[in-house]
């Protein structure tokens, strides 16, 4: 093991909703300053994951670490970005608003607003183009000028690791460049960051690392090594249906739950 | 929406009825004295000479700005019905406050109200955790059911012996001037917390209304939050019912919220409008039912905020119903306008411009309309200055016999909009490939929309042409200082 811990360590991690299991057995341990892309087909556990690792949805089995510490301890050291429609968009609230929530985690209780922080705002609105939409309400922006605004409150964060649930959803050919650019340059300054991503077409080019899931880690690493036919056949090729309903008859039995929580 | 456009002014109208009406109706009511008696009753309560008026008016004022506070945060979290709900499952709690103290003691109706409002809540949550009831029908279920408890409660307390001067009945509806010293300290003491609250953790607050799960990844409790704020809105609401009353108590956290949401784009701005028409409406429900001698406050003081709120609707900056309806109107004119210039150069058009009138006959054929409306039409130019008539003979004057004659003005105006046309037809047979009997009926539209700067581009992409995929004259200033076209007799 290395002598820094790992960014995002995840290990033998099981979530269920309602009984049914939604990631299986997970391990899953993420260098500093890679840039990971998630994929696999719908329902593969994608924004669970994320979610899980921020520690929103409560595992069944096996832990998620964060430098090293506990979820609880380690999410403040991660700038998450949730998707796009699990916003109200209609909220009273404007661009430059919401990039300054982005600081809102370097303020206290009675924290003010510094300068400072306005002009980190300000800066960040200017890295994805948006400086002159500051005043705009958000209802009145463009699906792919929203997930702008996202990005630049996650800037604004100045993170170590980085969460992004579906980015480029939604968004316009521009746009999608714009973020792929910021992405990149992120990675340079040091950052670490997970994306989930849904178009495989573009994973090989915008990714370093691949995390390909369906229920099971499929396949992780270097995007060169990971982006093969065989690997994606399994991840995309239809579910291991033995595997899957053996997995929800098991879920189902509260005791071998229960035997899980106490061994671990 | 065009529908309601159209009802905008019968709308208004029934406002200001309303507002000249209410006055009317009050000095009826407490009328035997007449006129005199509704301004003295007015000046009575706008300068507080009396103690009970003062009560009356710092309680309702301060209930309004308590509502108008959380009201943002219910409407902007989209709790309205949560709001509405709480409020009514409160009425069994007043009612066995009651039973318990055997009199109005304000102590124990707060207790068995706060107690109420618990047990709702706890139901509500309840029914969604651990069931598949859907929200808005679980909120339907316990609003109805504990309302039905409270009113039989009620209705047994009345046959009791110590309930006949109860006057739990102004808990229904309201009741401001039934506002006590006491009720007031609990009223001051909501607003005072809720302001705290609201001042300490606005940020908080408007992180976890905008974005939840990104609030909780910057580690904000979002959960004790939401608790709070529903405790307040509890406290909001009881303190606010002797006022204002079980059943339409949600209407003053709603209404002064959702007339704000329509002017600000911020929470700060939002809060302060919400605050400011519910003390307006607080104050203004408990006018009228002073006026109205026990007039129950409750519909009054929703009556006043719909009020405002239909009048914000109306006349708000640039999106109003009313404003945008006059500028629609202002354009439907002018399109008309338009039309009928059209048509005249046409006519002349067909005559190789070798009359400079024409007359009505030849108008109503061209446009296919009837006469009335071609008068209409002509009287529209004129009052615009585009065109004049006279009789066709000096001694004859009927109707839809008259000539008309374009003025230098409306000259001008005629050939550009058959310039815009030709242009426009031109441009999507050569450049957008239309065939050319496509391009009519989209020109028609566009002729009234393309600005002067389109049509300086257009030239130049078409190279500044003389004919039209039809072969006709494309007018330009030029050819008529040139004699092209012939001018009307210019003055």
């Amino acid at each position: 093991m290395n002598s820094l811990p790992y960014p995002i360590q995840v290990h033998d991690l099981t979530v269920s909703y309602q009984r049914k299991p939604v990631l299986y057995g997970v391990d899953l341990e993420i260098e500093a300053g890679s840039l990971v892309g998630v994929i696999g087909p719908n329902g593969a556990g994608k924004s669970t994951l994320i979610k899980t690792i921020m520690n929103m949805v409560r595992p069944n089995g096996g832990f998620v670490k964060i430098l090293g510490k506990s979820p609880k301890a380690g999410t403040k050291h991660i700038g998450y970005v949730p998707q796009r429609e699990s916003v109200d968009w209609e909220f009273p609230v404007t661009v430059m608003d919401v990039v300054l929530m982005g600081r809102y985690g370097h303020l206290g209780w009675f924290g003010r607003i510094s300068k400072a922080d306005k002009k980190m705002a300000h800066e960040c609105l200017e890295k994805v183009d948006m400086l002159s939409y500051g005043n705009r309400q958000i209802g009145n922006l463009s699906g792919g000028q929203q997930q702008r605004v996202f990005l630049a409150r996650a800037l604004a964060q100045e993170s170590s690791i980085y969460l992004m649930d579906e980015p480029f959803v939604g968004v316009d050919a521009v746009t999608e460049k714009t973020i792929v650019s910021i992405l990149k340059s992120m990675q340079q300054s040091g950052k670490t960051l997970v994306i989930v991503h849904h178009d495989l077409a573009t994973a090989k080019n915008y990714f370093d690392h691949l995390l390909l899931l369906n229920m099971r880690k499929i396949a992780y690493g270097p995007t060169p090594k990971v982006f093969t036919e065989e690997l994606l056949q399994k991840t995309y090729g239809g579910r291991l249906t033995v595997f899957s309903e053996m997995a929800s008859q098991a879920a189902k039995q509260p005791e071998i739950e229960a035997a899980k929580t106490i061994g671990e | 929406m065009r529908i309601f456009l159209k009802l905008c002014p019968g709308l208004l109208l029934l406002v200001a009825l309303l507002a000249i009406g209410i006055p009317e109706l009050m000095a009826k009511q407490v009328g035997m004295q007449g006129e005199e008696k509704f301004w003295e009753r007015t000046a009575r309560f706008f300068l507080l000479q009396d103690t009970s008026v003062q009560i009356v008016v710092l309680g309702s004022t301060l209930i309004g700005i308590s509502c108008g506070l959380i009201g943002s945060y219910v409407v902007t979290r989209k709790l309205s019905l949560f709001g509405d709900t709480l409020s009514h499952a409160v009425l069994p709690g007043i009612a066995i406050g009651f039973l318990w103290a055997e009199s109005k003691d304000n102590i124990a109706l707060m207790v068995g109200a706060t107690g109420a409002g618990f047990l709702g809540v706890s139901c509500l949550t309840f029914l969604q955790k651990y069931t598949h009831v859907r929200q808005d029908s679980a909120l339907g279920i316990v609003l109805s059911g504990f309302y039905a408890v409270g009113i039989c409660l009620l209705t047994r307390i009345q046959k009791m012996e110590f309930g006949n001067q109860s006057g739990l009945d102004s808990f229904l509806f309201g009741q401001a001037s039934a506002l006590s010293v006491e009720d007031l300290w609990g009223i001051g003491c909501t607003l005072f917390i809720i302001s705290l609250f609201i001042l300490t953790a606005y940020k908080k607050l408007l992180i976890t209304g905008f974005d939840l799960s990104f609030a909780r990844s910057i580690g904000i409790r979002a959960d004790s939050l939401q608790y709070v704020l529903w405790l307040l809105l509890a406290f909001c609401i009881i303190t606010s019912l002797q006022a204002i009353g079980v059943i339409l108590a949600s209407a003053l956290l709603i209404i002064p919220a959702v007339t704000a949401s329509l002017l600000v784009k911020r929470m700060n701005s939002y809060l302060l409008i919400s605050a400011t028409l519910g003390a307006f409406a607080g104050l203004g429900g408990s006018f009228f039912s002073f006026l109205g001698q026990g007039m129950p406050t409750g519909p009054l003081i929703v009556l006043v905020s719909a009020g405002i709120f239909i009048f914000v609707l109306c006349l708000r900056p640039t999106d109003g119903l009313l404003i945008k309806w006059f500028f629609s109107r202002k354009n439907t004119l002018r399109i008309h306008r338009e039309n009928t210039l059209k048509a005249v150069y046409q006519i002349l058009e067909s005559h190789d411009f070798q009359h400079q009138t024409i007359n009505t006959q030849a108008l109503m054929s061209k446009r296919g309309i009837d006469i009335v409306k071609c008068e209409i039409e002509i009287q529209q130019l004129i009052n615009a200055g585009l065109a004049t008539t006279e009789p066709r003979s000096p001694k004859l004057s009927i109707p839809g016999q008259s000539i008309l004659s374009l003025t230098p003005m409306g000259w001008e105006y005629a050939c550009k909009i058959v310039r815009n046309h030709r242009l426009w037809e031109l441009y999507l047979t050569n450049e957008a490939k239309y065939a050319p009997d496509h391009v009519h009926d989209d020109a028609e539209k566009i002729e009234h929309v393309l600005g002067d700067d389109t049509i300086r581009q257009l030239e130049h992409i078409l190279s500044n042409p003389r004919k039209d995929p039809h072969g006709k004259l494309i007018p330009s200033l030029t050819d008529m200082e040139m004699g092209n076209i012939e001018s009307s007799p210019s003055s």
